[in-house]
């Protein structure tokens, strides 16, 4: 009953091929079959952010995507952004200046942030607080998180 | 909150589509950029059986100058490339002030002009000032094509003119004329949410510094983008002094709209707002028509 | 205390997981075999259940059972209460009313639970949902607070002659006698509305039944996982050490996941049971709204009697709470709000009654302040009003009636949440309002800053608010600490973590105690099966009270240590030192033996062990404060009105902090700049907006309005009081919810200042730009 389309869609570098039903949500997809569960859910209508991955290396909302949408395409999720033992800079400037509390919303900023950087090196408050509009923190209050990114920069900028 | 199921299809060229929109009829839905209409699959308030995926029509996606100095945009063109790009900023510059009002960072990174313009929310920025800039739209079906004037593509709440089988596959945005100016001001209750008010003023001088013509359009003001005719016709050939500009805002806001009650704003408090900030959009709109 | 982990500024241990996407939150668990559940929830606030006909989503592929609360037979039954009344006050009146797994005979408040659909994916859950049909007869719904007690209003309990959940009457000295003699009695309406907690995670339960080996393993949001596991194991019959619950890393807790039992927590496991296989249930956005407590709706009617001096000689608050269709929680908000209507001022006379009231709304339990942030509001309301009427400057006043800090321990006399007298352990509130004072330049500013801007045409206002916080309640709170023969240590405790950095913060308490790097201490939280006995994450307790078992267990390591070291290097105990995780002899450094390998030798594999010894180095230990330590603040802010657009900008923003010892800095600002966002939330963004069906109308994170980056001040700057509590040995206090509680007095107090020319009063919160018009073009 259900049509199944084949998904062939390359995420953190490695290819994935299967039958997916063409409302599987792409959060979904990679949390579930895919097991990786680093994006988070938070609202499944687009405005908390938590869901934000990088598609063709741009953010976008997982959330609003259907997994189908992703056939040859390219993803990067938070756990493509490094590892425990090779930590992102933005990841250790996160770490450095206290950026996260609870840690759920966290990988939608890193996702977020990570291109932002590499094309604004040397950000202002306003361009950091603009790129970061579209993310909701509970936790922190996002001050914490303006300091990682500008600690973030100056790592990157070395 | 999950979608319900669809059947899905991802054609690569204009023709396919049309041909499966002439097919499916009021069973199917575009899917354009997904930012308003797939949470509105997940609330499940919106539930079509068949969706008609644009995103691999790169035929699309372009942005070209036309013959009059004007400029064509194709339907699937994304926000955050509308948003960077320097023939906008060349001969839309009002279009250029308005994205980074739209959404947020992620939300252009998807979003199309297209797409938002078809969905057709009456808060919706691109709405607003495609009708300030006298735009108009292709519509194409199966049989043939239509250019609609962006003052009549909007007819009612999330409602345009589109048929079923119907797709809005380019805006032409003309030229503005010499001595003009714009302005796009909003109010909103967080940065990047919808507006509570909002208005798109496009001015023009004429040689004696007079107002040649005046276009001021609102957003969250009724169930589309409105238009301040009245306001207009009160500037119109006046010089636009502080009072000749108090006097539109008041008109604009006291008759030309028709805004409604919610959560976040009564009719009373988006009335005044709209005075205000006419009032602000005129007064920067004649200052930079001015200044050039 | 040598204090060299303890005050520093250290990274939380737990980050690189969470960074990396490796942390395991409850929606990340998946099991072979594992089902889906979805709710049918009533959308009519109050309906009369009819029939349920569930035959047509049992039949699509897919859905493996359908369960309504017939099918529940014998083991359906409401939940159990999870705080009584204090059984010290007389002529308390209680209605204990609670929720239950599914509706029976008719529902309460919007989004109750009808049926549930378990199925192969939570998509066709959903899909089956739309299946079940429902016959309703929709009743009367009452949602105004001001009119659940009139004669005619529907009845949320049909058992009850009235809409009266609740009535508590406090009273210290004697109020009426002081109004008669006080020189000015000033008389105030406030009404405060309901916001919710808004975690970024929502709720979710895996609960895996295993038939084979008659386990219940549940993963659970919860902020209580001990006392879930204790009641499952009631409810289903089982023993407690058949049951296992473990909140793993939890996004965001806040009060509401404190609240049980939840109706799903209760079913959810009762369905794995009955099918033999795992269920997930997780919470969608929309449900969370309804389906997850939330907290603050309030109406106060307040006097205060002062001299003209300014001295507040009584005080008189009779106000109603808002406590939803159910009141699983108790008395513990209304307790709250009146254990914070006298703030931190040394107020002899005080009445109070207080009446909570049923309504066909959400349950109501504490959301991150937990009732103080309204006790708080009306006192500084008042305290200001009480200025302009005597014409007496608002810091002047408030200096002349705090607690002088030789006052301290100072006693309240009413009762507090935990059952006992309010005792405010120590304070000092001079010292650090005058902090707050100094940091936004509060004379500069008002003498030439506010004059100057002013002139100019602009609307900016300048506050002050003084705040207390009850915290560190107890009854108890226990940690195992142990030294495994890697030279690690391993700390348990039944207390849970979502965000606040035990991982970090409790590890230094025992670096401080062991000598051992914090990165190789490693804290367990949440799991009953590491550790058993516990309350739950709540109320600021965390720093006080695990904090304090954790030390006094890594002390009794500690001496276990060096009374073993002092054998094995024969040594007096006064010459050897604890230092990067080895024991030294102070005067020759290099002799000395590693914690690892002094662990393997307290668990000898041969020899003769002296009698009364026990094995390993290895201490449990339990702390339970006599009462609760009592933290507390001032903010400051300037903030700027634009009277057409009521648009604001909060210019500066000051917050000094007594929180008694401080742990670990870092932390503690984290936890003031998330209070102050919720708080700046709640004092401009946030309200549930509810219509005349109790219909939520902004469930979603569109128009519900959590702030974003844009919506902060510039900068929060931080200043810090440290009074000690003398109740622990640690002499901390919380400051979990402190950042919160003080900000929409704030707010009222900045735009008053603000918009003087427009004399307006302040008597409500939320505000928003509408209603900010509407008061303007009323005045």
């Amino acid at each position: 009953m259900i049509n199944l389309f084949h998904l062939s869609v390359t995420v953190n570098g490695t290819l994935y091929e299967q039958e997916v039903e063409p409302r599987l949500l792409l959060s979904d997809f990679l949390r579930h079959d895919l097991g990786l569960s680093g994006t988070h859910v938070g609202c499944e209508h687009g405005v908390c952010g938590a869901c934000t991955i990088l598609f063709d290396n741009e953010p976008a909302r997982s959330c609003l995507m259907f997994a189908v949408q992703a056939h040859g395409h390219k993803v990067i999720t938070v756990e493509g952004l490094g590892t425990i033992d090779r930590l992102h800079p933005l990841q250790e400037a996160f770490w450095e200046a206290h950026g996260l509390q609870c840690g759920f919303c966290t990988p939608g900023f890193l996702t977020t942030l990570v291109p932002f950087l590499e094309k604004n090196p040397d950000p202002s408050e306003e361009e950091i607080r603009e790129a970061i509009s579209g993310n909701l923190c509970r936790c922190t209050g996002y001050q914490h998180i303006m300091d990682a990114v500008k600690l973030a920069a100056e790592k990157m900028r070395d | 909150m999950k979608p319900p199921p669809f059947e899905y299809y991802a054609p690569t060229t204009v023709e396919e589509a049309l041909a499966l929109l002439a097919e499916h009829g009021y069973d199917a839905k575009p899917l354009a950029g997904g930012q308003s209409l797939i949470p509105m699959m997940n609330f499940r308030l919106a539930q079509p059986s068949v969706l008609v995926d644009l995103n691999n029509i790169p035929e699309l996606s372009y942005i070209h100058r036309d013959e009059n100095g004007g400029l064509l945009i194709g339907a699937m063109v994304r926000h955050n490339m509308v948003q960077h790009d320097p023939l906008i900023v060349e001969r839309a510059p009002l279009v250029h002030d308005a994205m980074p009002k739209i959404g947020t960072p992620q939300i252009r990174t998807r979003g199309t002009f297209g797409g938002s313009l078809s969905h057709a929310d009456p808060s919706a920025e691109l709405g607003a000032v495609s009708v300030a800039l006298n735009g108009r739209f292709r519509l194409c079906n199966q049989k043939g094509e239509r250019w609609v004037p962006a003052n009549e593509f909007f007819v009612g709440l999330f409602t345009s003119v589109l048929e079923p089988e119907e797709l809005l596959i380019e805006i032409n945005l003309p030229r503005l004329s010499e001595r003009s100016g714009w302005s796009l001001m909003e109010v909103a209750r967080r940065h990047n949410d919808f507006a509570l008010i909002g208005v798109a003023a496009v001015v023009s001088l004429d040689k004696n510094g007079g107002c040649e013509e005046a276009r001021l359009v609102f957003m969250s003001a009724g169930d589309g983008p409105v238009e301040a005719h009245q306001a207009a016709e009160l500037l119109k050939g006046q010089k636009p002094t502080a009072e000749a500009i108090q006097a539109a805002a008041e008109k604009a806001a006291s008759a030309d709209i028709d805004p409604g009650s919610d959560i976040h704003a009564t009719a009373e408090f988006r009335r005044h707002l709209a005075k205000v900030l006419a009032r602000r959009a005129l007064t920067d709109a004649f200052e930079h028509a001015n200044g050039r | 205390m040598t204090k060299q982990f303890i005050g520093k500024r250290i990274k939380r241990n737990e980050d690189p997981r969470l960074l990396t996407g490796q942390a395991l939150f409850v929606d990340d668990v998946e099991i072979p075999g594992m089902l889906h559940a979805a709710f049918l929830r009533c959308d009519y606030a109050h309906a009369r259940i009819l029939s349920i006909d569930v035959s047509a989503a049992r039949e699509r592929p897919g859905v493996v059972a359908v369960f309504t609360a017939e099918d529940m037979g014998k083991d359906w039954e409401p939940g159990p209460p999870l705080v009584s009344p204090p059984p010290t006050l007389q002529g308390v009146t209680f209605h204990s009313r609670r929720q239950a797994p599914l509706v029976k005979d008719k529902v309460r408040h919007a989004g109750e639970t009808v049926a549930v659909v378990i199925a192969e994916s939570r998509y066709i859950a959903e899909d089956a949902v739309e299946d079940i049909s429902v016959e309703y007869d929709p009743l009367p719904v009452i949602v105004d607070l001001g009119k659940a007690l009139e004669p005619d209003s529907p009845l949320v309990h049909d058992d009850l002659d009235s809409n009266l959940a609740a009535h508590l009457y406090q009273q210290k000295g004697n109020y009426e006698a002081a109004k008669a003699q006080a020189d000015v009695v000033i008389k105030k309406r406030f009404y405060l509305d309901r916001g919710a907690a808004v975690a970024m995670e929502n709720r979710g339960i895996v609960a895996h039944w295993d038939e084979k080996s008659k386990q219940l393993i549940i993963w659970d949001t919860t902020q209580a996982p001990i006392a879930i596991r204790n009641g499952t194991a009631v409810r289903l019959g089982l023993s407690e050490n058949q049951v296992r619950v473990i909140a793993p890393y939890i996004g965001g807790g806040f009060g509401p996941k404190m609240m049980m039992f939840y109706p799903e927590e209760i079913l959810i496991p009762w369905v794995s049971m009955k099918l033999c296989r795992p269920v997930k249930w997780i919470e969608d956005r929309r449900e969370n709204f309804y389906a997850t407590t939330s907290e603050r709706e309030q109406l106060h009617d307040v006097e205060m009697a002062l001299t003209k001096e300014g001295r507040i000689m009584g005080l008189k608050d009779d106000f109603l709470h808002d406590t939803g269709a159910f009141d699983p929680y108790g008395l513990t908000l209304p307790l709250n709000t009146q254990c914070h209507l006298m703030g931190g001022y040394d107020i002899e006379n005080f009445s109070s009654n207080c009446t909570a009231i049923f309504t066909n709304k959400p349950i109501v339990t504490p959301v991150r302040g937990a009732g103080r942030q309204q006790g708080i509001y009306v006192i500084e309301r008042m305290v200001d009003f009480a200025a302009k009427e005597l014409a007496i400057d608002p810091l002047e006043i408030r200096k002349k009636n705090f607690i002088p800090p030789d006052a301290f321990p100072y006693n309240n006399v009413i009762v507090d949440q935990a059952f006992a007298p309010l005792i405010l352990d120590s304070g000092n509130y001079l010292p650090v309002y005058e902090k707050a004072v100094e940091m936004i330049g509060y004379e500069q500013f008002v003498k030439e800053e506010q004059p100057r801007l002013r002139a100019e045409g602009k609307h900016v206002g300048i506050a002050i608010t003084p705040f207390i916080e009850t915290t560190g309640v107890g009854p108890y709170e226990g940690a195992r600490v142990q030294i495994e023969t890697s030279g690690k240590v391993y700390v348990s405790s039944g207390y849970s973590t979502q965000g606040q950095g035990h991982f970090t913060s409790f590890a230094q308490i025992v670096s401080e105690q062991l000598g051992v790097a914090v990165s190789d201490v490693r804290i367990v939280t949440g799991d009953t099966a590491e550790f058993h006995w516990g309350t739950g994450t709540f109320a600021s307790r965390g720093a006080v009270v695990v904090g304090n078992a954790v030390h006094a267990a890594a002390s009794a390591v500690r001496q276990k240590v060096l009374k073993l070291a002092s054998k094995v290097l024969a040594t007096p105990e006064d010459a050897l030192e604890l230092e990067d995780g080895k024991v030294r002899i102070a005067d020759i450094p290099h002799t000395s033996i590693s914690l690892g390998e002094l662990a393997a030798l307290a668990n000898p594999l041969r020899g003769a062990v002296e009698p009364g010894t026990e094995p390993g180095l290895e201490a449990t230990d339990y702390f339970g404060p006599q009462y609760g330590a009592t933290a507390f603040g001032t903010h400051a802010m300037i903030i700027e009105v634009d009277t057409e657009t009521m648009m604001i900008e909060i210019k500066r923003y000051i917050a000094v902090e007594d929180c008694g010892r401080v742990l670990n800095p870092l932390i503690v600002d984290g936890q003031i700049h998330g209070g102050v966002s919720m708080g700046i939330g709640n004092a401009y963004y946030e309200k549930l907006h509810f219509d005349e069906n109790g219909q939520i109308l902004n469930a979603s994170l569109a128009d519900y309005l959590i702030v974003t980056a844009y919506e902060m001040p510039p900068r929060i700057e931080i200043g810090h009081g440290e009074t000690l509590s003398p109740l622990s040995k640690l002499g901390t206090k919380g400051v979990g919810e402190a950042g919160a509680i003080p900000v929409p007095a704030l707010f009222a107090q900045a735009l008053e200042n603000a918009l003087l020319d427009y004399d307006l009063e302040i008597l409500e919160t939320p505000l928003s730009p509408n209603r900010l018009f509407e008061l303007l073009y009323k005045s």
